[in-house]
C-alpha cells in the first residue's frame, strides 16, 4: 500500500513556561492520504495550530520544541522524509519543495515591498532552479490558476493594491508554486468576508481534484469542515478527542464535547424556533481549561453533563467506535 | 416599520470620509441614505461585510463621529444639533458593547475602575454607590464580585467580553449598540454571550442595535434584520421573515455563503463573483448589481429603493421575479 502523505505519531509538542515544561499537544496520530482533506478542529488552545506549526517545523524555538513523536510525509518523488530529527537546512528545502503553507492573514505572509509576482516566482526559482524569466511565467500561469483576473497586471503590483480575497488567491499560488504534495492551510478563510470564503473553499477543492494534493486543514469553524473536508479530528485542550470521516462524525459524533460543539454551532433557520419557544441557545458550560492547569483524566470533564468518577481518574485512550471513527471517550457507547 | 413612537429614529444618514491632510485619494461614501427605525424595547441587527457601513452607524448614532448629512432622533430628541453637554447628558442613556474584549479593556485598570469610569464621568452617586452599582452589573453578567479588584489579563477572552457589557449596564442605559459582541469568541462561548444579552435585554428592557457579520449569528437575538451592502440597505425584514423568505438577491447569497454544518448539504451553494466594489467608486445605480446573478441593465439606470413586499419586509431591489 502507498504510504500516507503525511503520518503523525504520537506527537507531543511542548512550551517551556515559567520554567515548567507545558504541553501544548499530546497524542496526536494522523494520517493524510494523496487527494485527501483532514480537517483538524477545535477552539482557541486546543492545540491544532501548534499542530500544524510541529509539521512545517515552525514552533517558536525559544520557547517549544516537539519532545517526543514522529512526523513523516511523502515527497514528490516517492520517498518517505521523517522530519522531526532534520536540521534547518534539511527541513527548508523539505518545506519549499513538498509542503505548500497558508495561513490566515493574507497580508502579513506576503512581503509589502516586493511584488506578487516576485514571490511567487521565489520559490520556484530556489527550489526548482528555474530562471528568473521561467519562473516569472510560470507564476503568471499560478495566478491564472488561482482564479486572478488580468493575472499578467497582478503580478506587478504589490499586496496593498489586492483585495483580500486576492491576496488570499496570490498566498495560495505561491504554496502551490512547487507542486507540493502537501499543502497545509491554516484557517486561511477565518480573515475573510463569506462571500469571499466560499469562493476560495470552491478554489481549494478545485485544485486539489487537479493536483492530487493532500490538504490538512486547521479551523475554528465546524460549516467549513462540513464544506471541504473527507476526515475531522477533533480537537480540545492539545488531545485528538474524536476523529472519523466527515459524515459519520456529523451524522453521530461519539464524543460528548464533538456534540456538545456541533450543537453551539448557530443554524439558518433554527434560531427563529428557540427564540418562539424561550429557549435558550445550547450551549457547553465553563470554559477551556488552561494548558497549564490541565484537569486529572479526561481534560472535558469538568464541562461534560456526562461525566463520572471514572473519567476524573485515568485520560481515556483513542476507543475504535467503527472501523473508521474513534472517541476519546469512556462512555461513547451511550452516545 | 412604521411603529408610532421609535426610541431611535434614523433618516437619510449620510457618512463620506473626505481625504485629510495626512491622507490622500478619493471621498468614501462609507454610508449613503440610511433610514431605519427601531421601537423601544427592541433589537434591530445590522448585517453586511466589511465596507458595508454597518460600523459606521453605529458610531453615527451615538454621535462617535459625525455624519455628513441626515438625522438621528433618540425619544423624538435630534441629537446632532446638541452641544457637548447636551450630548454629555445624553450619552448616559446610551452605550457601546465592542467586538475585541482584549482591546478594549485597558491592562492598567482594575476591572472596578473601568466599570466605574462612566459614572465618574457622569459624576452619578458617592463611591460606596458607585461600587454597588459596578457589583450589580458584575452579577447581571455572571460573574463573580471579586473580579471587582482584578485586572483584565486575569480573565477569559469570553469573561472579558462580560466585563465589556458590564461596563455598559453600569449606566443603566435605555440603549446599546452591540459592535460585533461575539466575533473574536469560540463557538461554545458565542452562544452563551449571546443568551445573556438576550437575558439583559428583556430584563431591562433595553433598546439595542446589534452589528455583526454574520447573519447566522443575530437570528436569535434581532427582532428585524437589516442588510447592508455598500453603504446602502438592501433589505430590512422581521428576522422571522427575513430568514424564510429573503427578498433581495444580496441577502439570498449571503445566506447560501454562510458553510452549513452539514455534510449532506454542500455544494448547494450559490457563489457570488468578483470583489466588493470599492466604497470610493460604487457602481452607478444599484451597487449590488456588478455582483448580482440577477442584474439587468435598467440596475444601472437607477438606484433602487426600498419597498415593502410583505408587511415590514422591504427590499432595495426592482425585480419581482426573482424566486425567493
Amino acid at each position: 500500500m502507498e504510504a500516507p502523505i503525511l503520518r503523525i505519531a504520537g506527537l507531543r509538542a511542548v512550551f517551556r513556561i515559567a520554567g515548567r515544561d507545558i504541553a501544548a499537544v499530546q497524542d496526536i496520530d494522523l494520517e493524510i492520504g494523496s487527494g485527501e482533506t483532514v480537517a483538524l478542529v477545535g477552539e482557541s488552545g486546543s492545540g491544532k495550530s501548534v499542530t500544524s506549526l510541529s509539521i512545517m517545523g515552525l514552533l517558536a524555538k525559544k520557547i517549544g520544541h516537539i519532545a517526543d513523536g514522529h512526523i513523516s510525509i511523502r515527497r514528490r518523488d516517492g520517498s518517505v522524509t521523517e522530519l522531526t530529527g532534520l536540521d534547518a537546512e534539511q527541513l527548508r528545502r523539505v518545506r519549499g519543495n513538498d509542503i505548500g503553507m497558508v495561513f490566515q492573514e493574507p497580508m502579513t505572509s506576503l512581503n509589502p515591498v516586493y511584488t506578487i509576482g516576485e514571490q511567487i516566482a521565489e520559490p520556484i526559482r530556489i527550489h526548482l532552479g528555474k530562471s528568473h524569466r521561467e519562473a516569472a511565467a510560470e507564476a503568471v500561469r499560478l495566478l491564472t490558476q488561482v482564479g486572478i483576473p488580468d493575472p499578467k497586471r497582478r503580478a506587478q503590483q504589490y499586496p496593498h493594491e489586492l483585495s483580500g480575497g486576492m491576496r488570499q488567491r496570490a498566498t495560495i499560488a505561491m504554496a502551490l508554486a512547487c507542486n507540493p504534495t502537501l499543502l497545509i492551510a491554516d484557517e486561511p478563510t477565518t480573515a475573510l468576508d463569506v462571500t469571499i470564503q466560499a469562493q476560495i473553499l470552491d478554489l481549494l477543492a478545485d485544485l486539489q481534484a487537479e493536483r492530487g494534493m493532500g490538504i490538512l486543514f486547521v479551523t475554528h469553524n465546524l460549516g467549513v469542515v462540513a464544506e471541504i473536508a473527507d476526515r475531522v479530528a477533533v480537537m480540545y485542550a492539545g488531545r485528538i478527542v474524536e476523529t472519523g470521516p466527515v459524515s459519520e462524525v456529523f451524522a453521530r459524533p461519539r464524543h460528548p464535547y464533538t456534540i456538545g460543539l456541533m450543537r453551539s454551532v448557530p443554524r439558518l433557520g433554527q434560531a427563529t424556533a428557540l427564540k418562539a419557544a424561550g429557549t435558550p441557545l445550547p450551549t457547553i458550560a465553563g470554559n477551556v481549561p488552561s494548558l497549564a492547569m490541565l484537569p486529572k483524566g479526561c481534560s472535558f470533564a469538568p464541562r461534560c453533563p456526562m461525566a463520572i468518577d471514572a473519567c476524573r481518574a485515568v485520560v481515556p485512550p483513542l476507543f475504535q467506535v467503527s472501523p473508521t471513527q474513534a472517541s476519546r471517550c469512556i462512555r461513547w457507547e451511550e452516545l | 416599520m412604521n411603529a408610532p413612537d421609535p426610541y431611535l429614529s434614523v433618516r437619510n444618514l449620510t457618512k463620506h470620509f473626505a481625504p485629510t491632510a495626512f491622507s490622500r485619494g478619493p471621498v468614501v461614501k462609507a454610508l449613503q441614505d440610511i433610514s431605519f427605525n427601531i421601537p423601544r424595547g427592541q433589537v434591530v441587527g445590522l448585517v453586511g461585510e466589511s465596507g458595508s457601513g454597518k460600523t459606521t452607524i453605529g458610531r453615527s448614532v451615538l454621535r462617535l463621529i459625525e455624519p455628513t448629512s441626515g438625522e438621528i432622533r433618540f425619544d423624538g430628541k435630534d441629537i446632532l444639533t446638541l452641544g457637548a453637554g447636551d450630548l454629555r447628558r445624553q450619552r448616559r442613556n446610551m452605550q457601546y458593547i465592542f467586538q475585541d474584549p482584549f482591546a478594549s479593556l485597558s491592562p492598567r485598570m482594575t476591572i472596578g475602575q473601568i466599570l466605574t469610569e462612566g459614572l465618574d464621568i457622569q459624576r452619578i452617586g458617592n463611591r460606596a454607590e458607585r461600587r454597588a452599582r459596578a457589583e450589580k452589573a458584575l452579577a447581571a453578567v455572571e460573574l463573580p464580585v471579586d473580579a471587582y479588584d482584578r485586572y483584565a489579563h486575569e480573565f477569559s477572552g469570553g469573561q472579558r467580553q462580560r466585563i465589556g457589557i458590564a461596563r455598559a449596564l453600569t449606566l443603566e442605559p435605555e440603549f446599546i449598540v452591540a459592535d460585533e459582541p461575539v466575533s473574536a469568541l469560540d463557538v461554545s462561548i458565542q452562544a452563551q454571550v449571546i443568551n445573556l444579552l438576550r437575558d439583559l435585554q428583556l430584563q431591562l428592557g433595553l433598546t439595542m442595535l446589534f452589528i455583526s457579520h454574520d447573519l447566522a449569528v443575530v437570528e436569535y437575538i434581532c427582532d428585524t434584520v437589516i442588510v447592508l451592502y455598500l453603504g446602502r440597505i438592501m433589505e430590512i425584514a422581521p428576522a422571522a421573515s427575513l430568514y424564510a423568505r429573503p427578498q433581495h438577491p444580496y441577502t439570498q447569497a449571503l445566506l447560501s455563503a454562510i458553510p452549513s454544518p452539514d455534510p449532506r448539504k454542500r455544494s448547494k451553494r450559490q457563489i457570488l463573483k468578483g470583489d466588493i466594489p470599492s466604497p470610493a467608486n460604487p457602481p452607478s445605480g444599484c451597487v449590488f448589481r456588478t455582483r448580482c446573478p440577477h442584474a439587468i441593465e435598467a440596475c444601472a439606470g437607477v438606484v433602487p429603493g426600498l419597498r415593502e413586499t410583505e408587511a415590514g419586509h422591504l427590499k432595495a431591489c426592482i425585480r419581482d421575479d426573482i424566486p425567493a
